[in-house]
């Protein structure tokens, strides 16, 4: 079996890049998704805030998604339900496993990398404690309460401020549950703003900064959890405990790529992203294969998956059908610092850049009026003055063809914010 | 239940207690286990090291001593009979001063004493060699060639189901309230009714010394002692393919580093005595030390890698030393009682040693159709790619992962719950086939196993536990 | 004359919002576009919300479909709507803007399906 673009992953970010690889001119594409449906997390993210960027109205998550499995639908691009890959290897042959077909290889002319990501467990910050039932990962919750129809728990305490934490504590408020607290290690949330005002605030929930669990009682079920105020070192300051009876602890404490397979083919990874490292094409480091959405980096909008996924999709398209500009290239290495933790994309190659390269990168703290700043070997190019700064916002700036076509000899990009 | 009457009624469904009841299951006896938990193996034997050890540790003489030895030479076989992980991967024990060597030779002796084959002393460069990650302070180390790590649900759980398939009773949720002596041995009350018992035998871990005291007057005393460990990895498994233990010395004891049979990295325990025998909560202090301690012997472990912490408890006797045979003025009543370190890799030759005792004090002729062999989970991962796509071909639920982090197929997670004494709670599947064991821990699989359980078993997603009655996951409809 | 720090739930961008309201008049800075004004400007005289959840369907391939308002509704009606939505559940098939409960709660606002469900 042979496809000339295969798509792992029929999520946000799978959708959008298989449209664009359409529309690109590819014909022969597959989509592999491993649930029972196109969309991808979209699927239980019901409340709305999506697509404003987009689709210039706000939509709901199943909505955003249906947007695209109509487009996909519409286009007759074909995709397999219920199917899971269980290999990619460097010669871009991708074994998958089904109910229906058993074990299957398929040989991808290119391979889109799309799977998203999952969420960090208790077990990687070491709360200590017994293991009752009613610890949630955030997400995990909200599959049982929005898909399943399903109550987890009736006294919650929230550890995280990610935006999954924000949204169930207002989910499951509405649902008749009484969150009692949303406790975040640092001193700043993970979440966007207006999660806090309108998840938050609206219901009285109180958010501790600077908090974290410091046990977990119960042995069968959760009956209460201490928390504890921690210090610039983030560790628990003693005296400061203070004890929550609950039933329930979700948790939101973070992302993690999903890049199990990724690393299988040979991909050179980022640790600082956890996704591959790419250039401005979106393509890893194996030739042919992109990637793009959450399992590149982790976003705050889908919006912006979406945007990324069809730079993938096009991108793909081209390798596969060699409309790539030929002759030199001339790669320029992307490098953060000084308070910014990492870029996408980590390379370029100026000889062949679109009009313009989107670089999408985290700041490391929360500054206040700060300047992000840009330098082509050394040089200042941009300096831009931001009011606030904060590790739960993407930020991005454009690189404008025009702009670099000056620099002919220009070896290293380098981004970092600025005091003055 | 109401009442019923077993030539042997065992007490905990731990590892002891099932390979007690397997070896039983040979004999012309009718035997039941009870277990107060919904499912074998959740007490001690569910959380330690996961070791088997070599046996140069315990003091010659010592049961302990003897069963480790035979047990560690009967590991090999017997996971082939009843098909459970099992691997002689070796064992190092570092030595970090040359002050320390004459401990090292101490036990290298007593390994001798006890019997252990093959060990050496080696340098600290050669273990380097065979281990790079291996702390450049080590002078010298004990090798044991003997020593392998064993999956400690695999193995409880195969003896468990060999046990009952070869017409072992096993009552589950069922907890012993009292035990009196009875005309023919003894009468048990428990919470679903009284069993009566010619022979009682006491497996009980931690609660061993209550049980034995109902009954007996030589009083025992057992300390729950608290171990914390942490779970790393599958990425940071390769760290060492040894067991890596610490010769204590002037920094105290150590922990040990381990692979485990499925290729994560474990490093513990500590030792806290708690008054609290359901004290299984993990401590912070502790699981800090833990990570100190674990760093002396063995380079670079990324604990970023952790994927879970647990701690478990140690059922240490008064004497130091197992508790094993028929108690001295309790005729027909068996203690397995203090079974610590090394109780696991021990529990094979306690099971078999009881049987052949109980067998002889009651005279029970062995059965014809005995059967020994018990075919585990089928799993698919480990299968080449024809085998396991006629495999999905049989049965298309093999062609469905549920956990992606540890490749589990609904066709696994079924033949865990429909088996003989299959899974009834979450936790249960996971102990049989390590849905939800990987490095997400259970976030994305948890409702499809849901609904896989509330399926086979006819019951609600609401009456679906993570183990006993009591840790229900839901709440409720919404 | 009072002023009210505010955050713009508007966009993910959320714009820190000064509101002055003198009298009757009301005036928002802060905000990057007219959305910013027109959210702060509601903030401080009706503050009104979306609300999403999701209700049981019968004879669907999925259990669940997830609803919300058509437009917002004044904060404090949520629980109201909350109420009635908790009661509610539809037939099979679903189409995206399907009415799943007119006139929630007597805020003249309909509850609509935001997804597709198919019959089983």
């Amino acid at each position: 079996m042979r496809h000339d673009i295969v798509i792992i992953g029929g999520g946000p970010a799978g959708l959008a890049a298989a449209a664009a690889a359409r529309k690109a001119g590819i014909q022969d594409i597959l989509i592999l998704e491993r649930d029972s449906s196109l969309g991808g997390i979209l699927n239980q993210c019901i409340h709305n805030g999506f697509g404003l960027h987009t689709f210039k109205e706000e939509l709901t998550g199943p909505e955003y998604a249906a947007r695209y499995i109509a487009m996909v639908e519409e286009e007759q691009i074909p995709y397999r339900l219920n199917t899971m890959v269980i290999d990619i290897n460097e010669k871009k042959e991708v074994t998958i496993i089904s109910r229906e077909n058993g074990m299957e290889t398929i040989q991808a002319g290119a391979v889109i990398l799309a799977m998203g990501c999952r969420e960090r467990p208790r077990g990687a910050l070491n709360i200590p404690g017994y293991r009752p039932a009613g610890i949630y990962s955030a997400g995990t919750a909200q599959r049982l309460m929005n898909i399943e129809g399903y109550s987890v728990g009736k006294e919650v305490v929230i550890l995280g401020s990610g935006d999954i934490g924000l949204i169930m504590a207002r989910r499951m408020t509405l649902e008749g549950a009484k969150v009692k607290v949303v406790a975040e290690l640092m001193p700043y949330s993970g979440g966007l703003k207006r999660n806090i005002v309108q998840c938050l605030d609206d219901y009285g929930i109180p958010l501790k900064l600077s908090h974290t669990v410091v046990n977990i009682e119960g042995r069968e079920r959760v009956t209460g959890i201490t928390l504890a105020q921690v210090g610039p070192d983030r560790k628990p300051i003693p005296g400061t405990e203070e004890h929550y009876s609950c039933d329930t602890l979700l948790l939101s404490v973070g992302l993690i790529p999903e890049n199990e397979l990724t690393r299988e083919a040979g991909v050179k990874m980022n640790p600082v992203t956890s996704g591959p490292n790419v250039n401005d094409r979106l393509e890893t480091s194996r030739e042919g294969i992109f990637a793009c959405g959450n399992v590149l980096h982790v976003h705050d909008l889908v919006d912006y998956v979406s945007e990324e996924a069809t730079l993938a999709g096009t991108n793909a398209a081209a390798y596969v059908r060699r409309t790539q500009e030929s002759g030199d290239s001339h790669t320029v290495s992307l490098r953060a610092e000084n308070g910014i933790r990492y870029t996408v994309p980590q390379s370029m190659d100026t000889a062949h850049m679109n009009d313009q390269v989107v670089v999408r990168f985290r700041v490391a703290d929360v500054y206040k009026d700060r300047y992000i700043s840009v330098y082509f070997d050394g040089e200042r190019v941009l300096h831009r003055k931001k009011r606030v700064l904060a590790p739960g916002e993407m930020e991005q700036v454009a690189l404008k063809k025009a702009d670099l076509s000056r620099y002919p000899e220009l070896k290293e990009i380098v981004f970092c914010t600025e005091v003055e | 239940m109401s009442e019923m009457n077993y030539d042997v009624a065992v007490i905990g469904g731990g590892v002891i207690g099932c390979c007690v009841a397997r070896e039983l299951s040979r004999y012309q006896l009718k035997v039941c286990l009870i277990e107060r938990d919904e499912d074998v193996c959740s007490g001690t034997s569910k959380a330690n090291s996961a070791i088997v050890h070599g046996g140069f540790d315990a003091e010659p003489g010592s049961l302990k001593a003897r069963f480790n030895v035979e047990g560690n030479r009967m590991m090999g076989e017997l996971a082939e009979e009843l098909d459970f992980d099992f691997k002689r991967n070796g064992s190092y024990v570092l030595c970090f001063d040359q002050e320390d060597m004459p401990a090292l030779q101490a036990l290298y002796e007593k390994g001798l004493k006890n019997g252990v084959e093959g060990m050496s002393i080696v340098t600290g460069d050669e273990v380097r060699r065979a281990e790079p990650s291996v702390e450049d302070t080590v002078v010298a180390a004990l090798y044991v060639p003997s020593g392998g790590i064993v999956c400690p649900f695999g193995l409880t759980i195969a003896m468990a189901e060999n046990a009952a398939d070869n017409g072992v009773d096993f009552q589950f949720l069922t907890e012993v309230q009292d035990i009196k002596r009875a005309e023919n041995g003894y009468e048990l009350t428990t919470g679903r009714g009284k069993i009566t018992a010619g022979i009682v035998v006491n497996a009980a871990g931690v609660y061993a010394d209550k049980f034995h005291n109902m009954v007996s007057g030589e009083k025992l005393h057992i300390t729950a002692r608290k171990g914390d460990y942490c779970l790393l990895d599958k990425e940071a498994g390769g760290l060492v393919s040894s067991t890596i233990f610490q010769l204590p010395g002037k920094m105290g004891k150590g922990v040990l580093v381990t692979p485990t049979v499925h290729g994560n990295l474990l490093t513990g325990p500590t030792a806290v005595d708690v008054e609290d025998k359901e004290q299984t909560s993990t401590d912070a202090k502790a699981l800090e030390s833990l990570m100190e301690k674990a760093g002396r012997g063995v380079k670079n472990i990324p604990f970023r890698q952790v994927i879970t912490s647990f701690a478990g408890l140690r059922a240490h006797e008064d004497g130091d030393d197992f508790v094993v045979g028929e108690a001295k003025d309790a005729p027909g009543f068996f203690d397995a009682a203090g079974i610590e370190s090394p109780g696991l890799s021990s529990a094979p030759a306690i099971g078999k040693w009881m049987a052949e005792q109980i067998a002889e004090k009651t005279g029970a002729k062995k059965k014809d159709s005995w059967n020994g062999k018990r075919r585990g989970i089928v799993r698919p991962e480990l299968l080449d790619k024809e085998a396991r796509a006629e495999l999905i071909r049989q049965n298309p639920a093999y062609g469905t992962i549920i956990c992606r982090c540890e490749s589990v197929s609904e066709g696994e997670i079924v033949d865990a719950i429909t088996r003989t004494l299959g899974a009834k709670s979450l936790d249960g599947i996971k102990r049989r086939v390590r849905q939800g064991m990987g490095r997400c821990q259970a976030g994305f699989c948890t409702p499809r196993t849901m609904e896989i359980l509330s399926r086979e078993l006819g019951i609600k997603m609401e009456e679906i536990c993570k183990n006993a009655p009591g840790s229900e996951m839901l709440t409720g409809q919404k | 004359m009072e002023k009210r720090e505010l955050i713009c739930i508007g966009c993910p961008l959320g714009c820190p919002l000064t509101v002055t309201i003198d009298g009757e008049k009301i005036t928002v800075a802060g905000n990057t576009c007219k959305r910013g004004e027109d959210y702060g400007k509601k903030e401080v005289t009706n503050p009104t919300r979306v609300v999403t959840s999701s209700v049981p369907v019968d004879g669907g391939e999925i259990p669940m479909v997830s609803v919300k308002t058509r437009e917002d509704i004044p904060k404090g009606k949520i629980f109201d709507c909350m109420a009635e939505i908790r009661r509610a559940s539809i037939k099979a098939p679903v189409h995206i803007g399907d009415v799943v409960i007119h006139d929630c709660a007597g805020t003249g606002v309909d509850i609509i399906a935001t997804k597709n469900v198919a019959e089983q």
